[in-house]
């Protein structure tokens, strides 16, 4: 069959154009969107690969939220971009000689690389075929119950973040009127009615 | 033709090194280096998930499942950091951040 291999060398090859484009566009806004389409494209190579569970949850979790957040903050802070862009030629070439060497040693590593003839024994949990448990089913299956514990702790991971997030952002301006309800409540009218006698002729 | 362990792992290697080419190339802009981060994070959850599917072994996917949680978190973080530093000073320069000069 060749469409598997059509659509993985679309998809990665999009993939990989996006990414590109992600580090080199002028404006942020566009690189976001560009980020938002790398994502897309390897939640495509996720679903070639057999994970649709991570591929969904990488579209609804990432683009739905986190690229959205992305696209919302540089919305909202009104920065001159083109000012943060200068020196992008000076950082060139050290970003290249840096980027080559990194690809060369992992080029490196791919083209020498071999799976050990043990690994096969250390498996602990089997993919089970398709036909009889779906790929979420059989996530549920293996998280819900030998790593329930790590379940718990991304839990945790995200509360602090949440919580984290809202303590950094949170900002109570001074001069907003706000409704105290418990004051209202607590009001008589003893409290609220205050008689003057108003003499004639001199005011209050 | 098929496509083997090694593709996935060579796509994988390129966004892991645009990453790391980003991060050199947008030195002052913080967003995009936040990107580049996700990028690297992105490039790990394809080594993760092309390991597990061609070993046949489903904890490669949870941990990639862990992976996400924790870049969605420092997404998060980051985002809000940037946020309030973009409040307090007006600017969100990379070289601007050395009032502690460490």
């Amino acid at each position: 069959m060749i469409f598997p291999a059509l659509f993985f060398y679309l998809f990665a090859g999009v993939c990989i154009a996006a990414a590109v484009m992600v580090i080199a566009a002028r404006n942020p806004v566009h690189s976001v969107l560009f980020l938002i389409l790398a994502f897309v494209n390897a939640a495509a190579l996720f679903v070639l690969l057999g994970a649709e569970f991570l591929a969904m949850i990488l579209i609804i979790v990432y683009v739905g939220a986190v690229l959205v957040l992305f696209l919302f903050v540089v919305m909202m802070l009104d920065v001159d971009f083109a000012q943060l862009r200068q020196g992008f030629m000076q950082y060139l070439p050290i970003g290249a000689f840096l980027g080559a060497i990194l690809l060369i040693e992992l080029v490196l590593v791919l083209v020498s690389w071999t799976i050990g003839p043990d690994v096969q024994r250390t498996i602990t949990t089997p993919i089970p075929p398709i036909a009889s448990t779906v790929n979420a089913e059989a996530l549920g299956h293996v998280l819900y119950t030998r790593y329930v514990y790590f379940f718990q702790a991304a839990g945790v991971v995200l509360l602090v973040a949440m919580i984290g997030a809202i303590v950094l952002t949170l900002r109570h301006k001074p001069h907003v009127k706000r409704q105290n309800i418990a004051e209202q409540v607590a009001r008589t009218k003893a409290t609220a009615i205050d008689l003057v006698k108003v003499r004639p002729g001199q005011g209050l | 033709m098929t496509i083997g362990l090694g593709h996935y792992l060579t796509v994988a290697a390129i966004l892991f090194t645009i990453g790391i080419f980003g991060i050199f190339l947008n030195r002052k802009n913080v967003i995009i280096i936040l990107m580049s981060i996700e990028l690297i994070l992105l490039a790990v959850n394809v080594n993760l998930v092309a390991f597990s599917a061609f070993l046949g072994d489903l904890v490669g996917q949870i941990y990639a499942l862990l992976v996400l949680t924790v870049a969605a978190a420092e997404a998060a973080i980051g985002l809000a950091i940037l946020v309030a530093y973009y409040r307090n000073r007006g600017s969100i320069a990379v070289e601007d951040i050395n009032l502690m000069k460490g």
